[in-house]
């Protein structure tokens, strides 16, 4: 997912190094993919763990120095749970128009009224775009206009952070609390940072219409993967699956890692992404999902609307299928709705998950389901979360 | 409809070599009013004459009944057959060696007797003076009255039997007709690499590669079932096509229509005559009228119209 991020990284000239920064154990998955994402874009990439979970804000202020150690003049802060165009060089060249040197620009985009209460709502001066009021998820409407988590910030905002900081701290003192310092450090970059600087000339926001969503649910990833897809087909049309005598029918955009193996008499597409080393039998179809690395999809099976784990094996003719949840086709500037898991007591029809190493026999049904990882089921399953 | 049952009507005709009449009822008349109805047919001539409810299957053991019916001389015979469940249907209470019926308990709510009606009987033309032309309920109205004169007499039939009137009794009863047709005349049934267990296919059937068709499955004339479909315990109707990849258990595929690719149908799904369903779809009891195309799944048993 944070490939697509790197790589927009890569984009901008004069781009020095990236740092991703998470609460997450690394782990050996994590370091094969830096070396390999390392030497695919030749830029220096590091992983810095934060000690505890720090909030939007909080992660990078604790590591300010790493940051500005080169003396960079200015930095990017990527969300990793959002799909976008990263606009990234556009920023840069709007900021340097802005005029003053120290601004930081925060990447915007459309919602529709009723769904920009769930995003962090901006008003900007409409002729110098600068950010006049800023509210985290309002419960009243505030503006149409919502904030991507693409910031663009020169080392100055550590002064802000800063501040915020100490602020933090002197009201906890007050209070009584065992953990004081440790919370401090929790910094909420929307909350606490943005909605202080709005109205004070150093905020500016950049509108962008390309393509953005947020990737906070499963359903979201195969829809981000059906933006991304889409983007291939008009930068890198190279990188997608083309039919070819002899190959499996594509229909649409769809990825194929080099090492899959495909039968020919197989159906992909369209918004299909094959991982690496996966095998496909034949007459298989697969449709709108997603299927990790070294999965197994045997003669005659239906993978509709799913993610399938890696190292997962389908059996031949089980039909393993979801509900989409994308967004209204109808509203340009409608966004994917966060869902919530149940309704009414019944789990909320969405995309099927299967987890890592998870077995599915032959001829059965999976339908709106999530499987755990490293189980073999016997039986079919429908609206349920296998544990 | 009726257009088509005289046409197959003629046709088996001209196979047999016999006659066969058809009484039309203009107004629904029970199941005894349409043997008064057909009064001038039945008393053509003194034999007796069977009655046979069309939605049973079984062995038939006709020849055992005229035998039966010959034997005690009386006005009536009536078969009936032992099921686990008597409480569903109406009973019968017989004499058990000579199989004199004494009375009908519908729907007993303890255990009287596990033996039903089958729906198939023996009248002597001498049954038509107790009907009269009007609506009438054989087992309800007149039965009893016979089982009183004592002139009703029930013959235990061997083997299997089914109330095929619901699709769902309808593959349970195919399940039995091949079974039986397993031990009767194994040369009818298909075998193969991909077939499993019973399967019937008609001859003009066409089943592509890499399918596995059975256990229970009954192909009828002209259909097409392309590559890579695998199909249990279903009948498929004259002239359908079921299109690659697909699944079917317990379905029953209606005249002419057309299964598309990667459809997945369980759970006795039934096709009325010409019916479409779309590519990639599931189908889950499905009840599909017929002429309908159908483009969306349906997760949940429903009737669609």
């Amino acid at each position: 997912m944070i490939q697509h991020h790197i790589e927009a990284c890569t984009k901008v000239p004069s781009m020095k190094e990236i740092l991703l920064v998470g609460f997450y154990q690394p782990n050996e998955a994590l370091s094969r993919f830096l070396v390999s994402a390392q030497q695919e874009f030749k830029i220096p990439i590091r992983y810095l763990q934060e000690y505890a979970a720090l909030g939007t804000g909080g992660g990078i202020y604790h590591f300010r120095d790493q940051i500005l150690s080169g003396s960079p003049e200015a930095f990017f802060v990527l969300n990793a749970d959002v799909c976008s165009e990263f606009p990234l060089p556009e920023m840069l060249a709007f900021q340097q128009q802005c005029g003053d040197p120290h601004s930081f620009v925060m990447l915007g985009t459309t919602a529709n009224r009723k769904q920009s209460l769930n995003y962090g709502c901006i008003v900007a001066n409409t002729e110098t775009n600068e950010v006049l009021h800023y509210v985290e998820k309002p419960s009243t409407f505030i503006s149409e206009i919502i904030n991507c988590g693409i910031y663009l910030f020169t080392p100055t905002i550590f002064q802000h952070i800063g501040e915020v900081f100490q602020r933090t701290q002197q009201e906890l003192l007050l209070e009584d609390s065992t953990n004081g310092w440790q919370r401090a450090e929790v910094i909420r970059l929307e909350q606490d940072v943005f909605t202080a600087l709005a109205g004070r000339g150093k905020l500016y926001v950049y509108k962008t219409d390309g393509f953005w969503s947020q990737i906070k649910s499963a359903g979201s990833a195969i829809y981000a993967s059906r933006l991304y897809l889409s983007q291939y087909s008009q930068c890198h049309p190279e990188r997608l699956a083309r039919n070819s005598p002899g190959g499996p029918t594509i229909r649409g955009n769809v990825y194929i890692h080099p090492t899959a193996s495909i039968d020919r008499s197989a159906v992909l597409g369209p918004n299909v992404s094959i991982g690496k080393g996966v095998t496909v039998g034949a007459g298989v179809r697969v449709r709108e999902s997603i299927i990790l690395h070294g999965a197994s999809l045997q003669d005659h099976t239906c993978v509709l609307n799913s993610i399938v784990g890696w190292d997962s094996t389908i059996g031949r003719w089980a039909r393993v299928e979801g509900t989409p949840s994308d967004p209204n086709p109808n509203d340009p500037y409608a966004k994917i709705d966060s869902e919530t898991l149940f309704r009414d007591g019944r789990l909320t029809p969405s995309i099927t998950i299967l987890g890592c190493n998870v077995t599915i026999p032959a001829e059965v049904v999976i339908l709106n389901s999530i499987v755990l990882p490293h189980k073999e089921l016997s039986r079919s399953f429908k609206n349920q979360i296998i544990l | 409809m009726s257009g088509v049952l005289e046409g197959a009507m003629r046709e088996q005709e001209q196979r047999l070599g016999i006659r066969i009449s058809l009484s039309h009822e203009k107004e629904p008349l029970g199941t005894a009013g349409p043997l008064a109805l057909a009064r001038e047919l039945l008393t053509e001539s003194l034999e007796p004459f069977f009655v046979l409810n069309s939605d049973v299957i079984c062995d038939f053991p006709f020849t055992d009944m005229v035998r039966f019916h010959k034997h005690h001389g009386k006005e009536g015979s009536i078969v009936v057959t032992k099921v686990e469940e008597p409480s569903k249907y109406g009973v019968v209470v017989c004499e058990a060696e000579t199989g004199r019926i004494h009375r009908f308990v519908e729907k007993p709510q303890v255990f009287v007797s596990n033996k039903i009606n089958a729906g198939m009987y023996i009248f002597n033309p001498s049954l038509l003076h107790r009907i009269q032309l009007r609506p009438t309920s054989i087992e309800k109205e007149i039965f009893p009255v016979m089982a009183q004169d004592a002139e009703l007499y029930a013959m235990e039939l061997q083997g299997f039997w089914m109330d095929i009137g619901q699709p769902r009794d309808f593959l349970t009863g195919m399940c039995m007709f091949l079974q039986s047709l397993r031990v009767q005349h194994p040369e009818r049934l298909h075998t193969g690499p991909g077939f499993m267990g019973n399967v019937l296919v008609d001859p003009s059937a066409q089943i592509g590669e890499n399918c596995t068709i059975g256990p229970n499955v009954t192909i009828g004339a002209g259909v097409v079932v392309e590559d890579g479909v695998r199909i249990k315990r279903c009948t498929i109707l004259k002239g359908s096509r079921i299109r690659s990849h697909s699944w079917l258990e317990s379905c029953i595929v209606g005249w002419l229509s057309s299964v598309g690719q990667w459809v997945r149908m369980e759970n006795v799904t039934v096709l009325g005559e010409d019916v479409i369903v779309n590519d990639e779809l599931y189908l889950n009891g499905a009840n599909v009228l017929p002429h309908k195309s159908i483009a969306e799944s349906v997760p949940e048993p429903r009737i669609i119209m």
